[in-house]
């Protein structure tokens, strides 16, 4: 019956779905999935699974924009100061490092089955990846770039906004990518706490020994994942058009002219 | 327009002085050139006037007042500051750099749009490339972007730090002309750093010899400064070739050519004889009424003719205009057989250039 275990959607799941494997001796006696989707369902339950995708955006974007809040403003100093930034980074290693179902099991005394426990556990997990970016980010911002504006007399509060953070963009959105996509990952756990999300989806078919829940949930948290990537990277383009290619900002600007002259 | 009196720098941590006991006086209007091996301080010098550094004593002073009284911001936005890596923001057009002075002090974007096109101009930089970013530009470009830059607000002082270091030698060259024929347009105050002796020599109306630890060892003109040297370190600095590089300072010009030996077209060949004769040439220039130079002949090819006009002269093969230095001149006359070059001003024949002519002039200067 290996065989089938191994063939069967969801032994290819992530790995952070792991500790929710049933033992082995169950999932030997699960009966062999006649069809992998069950078209029916599918169809009967497209608004469910509609409500639970968004749930596992909703998770995620509050994740992501709490974890960007925190760490850019400790990125910014630890960038400043640098002996900040060896204590910050080592203690956001060290929440990365917790287990995540470990987390929630110590939070849950506290914050209870909700929505909190799942944010905090997932903020914690963007955080080292961020506040890396943001840092690197900006210590690749070239010294005689920095030299110039501050001999032009800008300000340090212009410096950052103007040239800093600017030309830092491309690393700081990197990690928002990664960050994101690590997200969506850990959201399908924290259906374990009742939050919903794909997760759920996954949960319910190894409940009812029901492969299609299963398969939905992982793939669309699967393509989910990809998907906010390309739009964290089409974002990227948009944002920092220095990057691009000439021939593609060219393009641009035929259609809008007054770019290349134009504010800030 | 800038004074530093007395300004001597420490870096913490470093024992010795960056610069030790400076002082300086830079007149409104002129190009002084600061000029040293590394570890003369002559960038903390500069970086000193616009406060990107404070001195450890000592006064400066800018248009008469007091650096360390100025907000720095505000003291650097009255200041161009041009340095050799340029330091364009990558993330804006050429157009965006260039006024971003502007912007900082709050200008509109019709004047900003104004200016730019101006400067632009000013610069000889092709209107298509403020769409572009600097990554797209060559280096010659950047650096007139960088000057572009500088003068956005029309600052009455320039910084310049090693501006065309970082350019190869043609390229530097041409900067170096275009910003001697620029600053006699906009006659600012400019202080400029080099490692270049020839580079200070060329753009300086006055150059600062700095030695190590921020001492100053000259202060004068480059004609002076060649001329008398005031210590062993400046004569050492300037080099071999003292008298080629005075040369290079002078011009045709100011210096009185002889006439030579010299007949128009209509004269018979008697007479062009009669004035190789007295010249003690086998030769003679050839110049028409309206005095220009046609070239020269010499006896054999005027024999059997009755006018100089029917022979055909053969060109000068060394020919400088006023314009030149002496430097140059001395080249073209040095490469010539005959050892003279003819002396012509807008096409018009002055007269004949000899070697001896120009050491004469090296010595009485």
């Amino acid at each position: 019956m290996g065989a089938t275990a191994a063939s069967s959607p969801w032994s290819g799941s992530p790995r952070s779905l792991r500790p929710l494997e049933v033992s082995p001796r169950v999932e030997a006696v699960r009966a062999p999935a006649d069809a992998l989707i069950d078209w029916s369902w599918l169809a009967s339950h497209t608004s469910t699974i509609a409500h639970l995708a968004g749930q596992h955006v909703k998770l995620t974007a509050i994740a992501v924009a709490i974890g960007l809040a925190i760490s850019f403003p400790v990125g910014v100093v630890a960038y400043r100061h640098r002996k900040v930034y060896a204590p910050v980074s080592s203690f956001a290693g060290i929440l990365y490092t917790i287990p995540s179902l470990a987390l929630f099991a110590l939070l849950v005394p506290y914050t209870g089955l909700s929505t909190v426990t799942a944010e905090i556990g997932l903020v914690s997990y963007t955080l080292l990846i961020l506040i890396r970016n943001i840092v690197a980010g900006l210590h690749g911002v070239p010294t005689d770039v920095q030299e110039a504006a501050r001999g032009m007399g800008y300000t340090d509060r212009q410096l950052l906004w103007r040239v800093e953070v600017p030309l830092a963009m491309p690393v700081i959105i990197a990690g928002i990518r990664i960050a994101t996509v690590t997200t969506i990952g850990l959201v399908t756990v924290t259906a374990l706490i009742g939050q919903g999300g794909l997760g759920a989806l996954i949960l319910q078919g190894y409940r009812q020994d029901f492969s299609t829940p299963a398969t939905v949930g992982a793939v669309l948290s699967v393509l989910l994942a990809v998907a906010a990537d390309v739009v964290l990277l089409a974002i990227q383009r948009v944002l920092t058009p220095w990057t691009k290619p000439a021939e593609v900002r060219d393009v641009v600007q035929r259609a809008n002219p007054a770019a290349a002259v134009g504010g800030a | 327009m800038i004074t530093l009196r007395n300004v001597s720098k420490q870096f913490p941590g470093s024992g010795g002085y960056a610069v030790r006991d400076f002082s300086l006086e830079v007149a409104e209007g002129e190009t002084v050139v600061l000029v040293g091996p590394s570890g003369s301080g002559k960038t903390t010098i500069l970086r000193m006037i616009n406060r990107l550094i404070e001195p450890t004593s000592g006064t400066i002073e800018v248009d008469g007042a007091d650096v360390m009284r100025v907000e720095p911001v505000v003291l650097r936005r009255r200041i161009g500051y041009v340095i050799q890596s340029i330091g364009l923001m990558p993330h804006r057009t050429v157009a965006q750099n260039i006024g971003m002075v502007c912007e900082l002090v709050g200008w509109d974007s019709g004047r900003i749009r104004a200016r730019v096109t101006e400067l632009a101009a000013m610069l000889e930089l092709d209107p298509e490339l403020l769409g572009r970013y600097p990554s797209e530009l060559s280096g010659g470009q950047r650096q007139r972007v960088g000057v572009a830059r500088a003068l956005g607000v029309d600052p009455p002082v320039m910084l310049m730090d090693e501006p065309f270091g970082a350019v190869d030698p043609i390229v530097r060259a041409r900067l170096q002309d275009e910003l001697l024929k620029l600053q006699s347009q906009i006659r600012k105050t400019i202080v400029l750093v080099t490692h270049d002796i020839d580079e200070a020599m060329k753009l300086g109306d006055r150059i600062a010899i700095i030695n190590r630890g921020g001492v100053l060892e000259q202060y004068a003109s480059p004609e002076q400064i060649l001329r008398v040297p005031a210590s062993p370190f400046v004569a050492d600095f300037i080099g071999a070739e003292r008298g080629l590089k005075r040369l290079a300072l002078m011009v045709v010009k100011s210096v009185d050519t002889e006439p030579g030996p010299l007949v128009d077209p209509g004269a018979d060949v008697h007479a062009a004889l009669e004035v190789m004769r007295s010249h003690g040439t086998d030769w003679v220039a050839v110049v028409d009424v309206e005095g220009r130079l046609l070239g020269w002949v010499d006896r054999n090819g005027l024999s059997g003719l009755g006018t100089v006009g029917q022979a055909e002269p053969r060109p000068f093969s060394a020919v400088v205009s006023t314009a030149n230095s002496l430097r140059e001149a001395l080249d073209a006359i040095v490469i010539n057989k005959t050892h003279v070059a003819a002396v012509v001003d807008d096409g018009r024949y002055c007269g004949l250039l000899t070697l001896e002519r120009v050491a004469q002039e090296l010595a009485a200067a």
